[in-house]
């Protein structure tokens, strides 16, 4: 197992005129979680893209559990979970259905499937809704189903792309949970957040604005460097001032 | 890599049986498609009401009115005695042609000299007035001998120096000349091709709208193999339409199969791999499911007009010809009419079948660059 889960230097990405991502360096040690936090349209999700080997970087190089991110892309998605912002699995297949389709395009075998199955409905809080179209569930059985098929395939890295955006409190708390209980099994989450108490429970946290990394670190460093007292004043005066890019 | 194929045969398979719009297009459309249009596009003309205003009550103007009942293009439902009355009869539509004998028309014929009928014909529908008028021009040319030759018989006067040949025209294949015949083969065509098309390009479209693409496309999963995945389905799906419609075809109009039915499903096979890859190409560029029926509508239209689905090539212009040379179902109409009407085998077939594999292999080349290139 690498030292670090992700190292990304002077990553940059234009979109033609438009710089979604410029000059991010940072590094993430396996095992910890990291809340990127920004606005929307500070290219978190452009990041997040080139790191799960969706996007091709314009300039700058990173490494995924020690994979190059443009020469071994492929070996890096199969060694992810993946969470895209915008609620990717099939409605209109079920619970179950929806996870062994994703176990099998991993490569799980029918009999790993089972167990698999069994283990995630009851791991990720989805038992009694097994055989439901996933269509017709709330919005935070849905995030856990997604959870769930992001994990399928056991990968040590989970990139997580707003995953609880618009989702009800209560559903919010049992999917940190879930999260923490991971953690704790050594799996190592990137995640990307507008709410400033989850970003408290990161190891990391880390700014972007217009395309740019404004301060990274550990939540109580950052707002002891700034003497405040929540990491949302430590924010807002980045902002503001707009401060130095992180390097 | 067979393990992922797998999986995705069998999630689109779910997703078809789930999904009642995709049930329809699939075995419900193309049924209806063709009982409606091979009802619909049925051109033939026939049992045209008819009035008759017998001036010359004669032996012969008798038989001139009976010849023109006994082709059954024509039914005898009025006989009058006035222009008004066949104005009135043709005005309220209830005749669509009138036969006017004038008085001197039996006198004539016995002096070998051309003998005039008149038949009006209601012009404001152009298919029933164009039959009615050709099949009277027909039967008089044909009948006109005959009747000479009555003449000839009764009053052993020499025949007048006419047209010494029988210029009986007769029809091949289809000696009926219905165009049910015609139509049918085209239809199972143009049928097969616009399912097929449809349903592949709104396969992919709908992932990418839903955003289950990029969920895809984190996984290992290859393009070839989500291409391969999802065109598999929807061969055995227009497989089973092909066999649907072949068998309304044969069993409900009549239509039959006089080639061998093996390459008739060998080369409808080869048709619908470009079928497919169009789909494939369409899903490439559309963004949403709305533009990728757009983009097969406007494929559409001229592949009804210009194959020759319904207006036969031949009489259109050079220009218009050449382009229908840049449209698939021309070649594979050519096949399907080749061998379900005319019987022929493969050897008078490379023509069509060359082109036909031509624009299949390109397309499918085509649509898996775009989709390599979209999957990036
Ligand atoms: N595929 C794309 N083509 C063009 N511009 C894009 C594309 N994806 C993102 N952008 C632009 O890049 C910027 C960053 O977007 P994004 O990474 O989605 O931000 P965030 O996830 O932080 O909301 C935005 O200005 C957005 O409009
Ligand atoms: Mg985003």
């Amino acid at each position: 197992m690498e030292a670090m889960a992700i190292e990304v230097h002077n990553l940059t990405k234009r979109f033609g005129a438009v710089q979604a991502v410029q000059d991010v360096s940072f590094t993430v040690p396996a095992g910890s979680i990291f809340g990127l936090l920004g606005p929307n349209g500070s290219g978190k999700s452009t990041t997040i893209r080139m790191l799960c080997g969706l996007l091709r970087p314009t300039a700058g190089s990173g490494r995924v559990l020690g994979l190059d991110i443009i020469s071994q892309a492929e070996q890096v998605k199969a060694r992810i979970g993946y969470m895209s912002q915008k609620f990717s699995l099939y409605e209109d297949l079920t619970v179950f259905e929806n996870l062994r389709f994703f176990g099998s395009v991993y490569g799980l075998t029918n009999r790993e499937l089972d167990l698999r199955c069994r283990e995630l409905a009851a791991r990720m809080k989805l038992e009694g809704r097994e055989n439901q179209l996933v269509g017709t569930l709330s919005g935070g059985w849905k995030q856990r189903v997604a959870l769930a098929s992001a994990f399928v395939h056991q990968p040590r890295l989970l990139i997580l792309d707003e995953p609880t955006a618009g989702v009800d409190p209560v559903s919010r708390r049992i999917f940190w949970e879930l999260l923490n209980v991971l953690i704790a099994e050594g799996v190592t989450i990137l995640v990307t957040t507008h709410y400033m108490d989850e970003a408290e429970n990161c190891h990391l946290v880390a700014l972007m604005e217009g395309g740019r990394l404004y301060a990274f670190g550990p939540p109580e460093r950052l707002m002891a460097e700034e003497g405040l007292p929540t990491l949302e004043d430590v924010f807002v005066r980045m902002a503001t001032r707009g401060g130095q890019p992180f390097a | 890599m067979l393990r992922r194929l797998l999986a995705i045969i069998k999630k689109e398979f779910i997703q078809i049986r789930r999904d009642p719009p995709s049930l329809v297009m699939v075995f419900v459309m193309p049924v209806m498609m063709l009982l409606f249009f091979g009802y619909a596009v049925n051109m033939d003309v026939d049992h045209i009401p008819l009035a008759v205003w017998d001036q010359d009550q004669s032996q012969f103007s008798r038989l001139l009115t009976e010849n023109f009942v006994q082709t059954r293009y024509f039914d005898l439902s009025y006989r009058v005695q006035s222009s008004r009355e066949v104005k009135a009869l043709l005005d309220g539509g209830r005749v669509r042609a009138a036969l006017v004998i004038p008085p001197g028309y039996a006198r004539a014929l016995r002096r070998g000299e051309i003998a005039t009928a008149q038949l009006v014909v209601d012009g404001s529908d152009p298919l029933v007035a164009r039959t009615a008028l050709s099949m009277a021009e027909l039967t008089s040319r044909y009948k006109s001998q005959e009747m000479r030759l009555a003449v000839v018989d009764a009053e052993g006067v020499p025949v007048p120096a006419g047209p010494g040949v029988d210029i009986r025209a007769r029809a091949w294949y289809n000696p009926g000349l219905e165009s049910t015949k015609f139509n049918i083969p085209g239809l199972i065509g143009l049928i097969m091709q616009n399912i097929t098309v449809m349903l592949t390009a709104f396969a992919l479209v709908r992932e990418r709208e839903r955003g289950t693409l990029e969920q895809l496309m984190v996984t290992p999963i290859r393009g070839i193999e989500l291409m391969a995945g999802k065109l598999v389905p929807y061969i055995l799906i227009a497989l089973v339409d092909v066999g649907l419609a072949l068998g309304i075809g044969v069993f409900w109009f009549k239509v039959p199969v006089v080639g061998s039915i093996f390459l008739l499903l060998g080369l409808t096979f080869l048709f619908l791999i470009f079928a497919l890859g169009l789909g494939m190409f369409f899903s490439t560029i559309a963004r949403t499911q709305l533009q990728a029926m757009q983009m097969t509508m406007l494929f559409i239209l001229p592949s009804v007009l210009l194959s020759g689905f319904i207006f036969p090539r031949a009489s259109m212009p050079l220009v218009i010809q050449y382009l229908g040379n840049l449209i698939p179902l021309t070649y594979f109409l050519d096949i399907l009419r080749g061998i379900m009407l005319k019987g022929v085998g493969i050897e008078y077939l490379w023509d069509d079948v060359l082109p036909l594999a031509v624009f299949g292999v390109a397309i499918i080349t085509l649509a898996s660059w775009r989709f390599r290139k979209r999957v990036e």
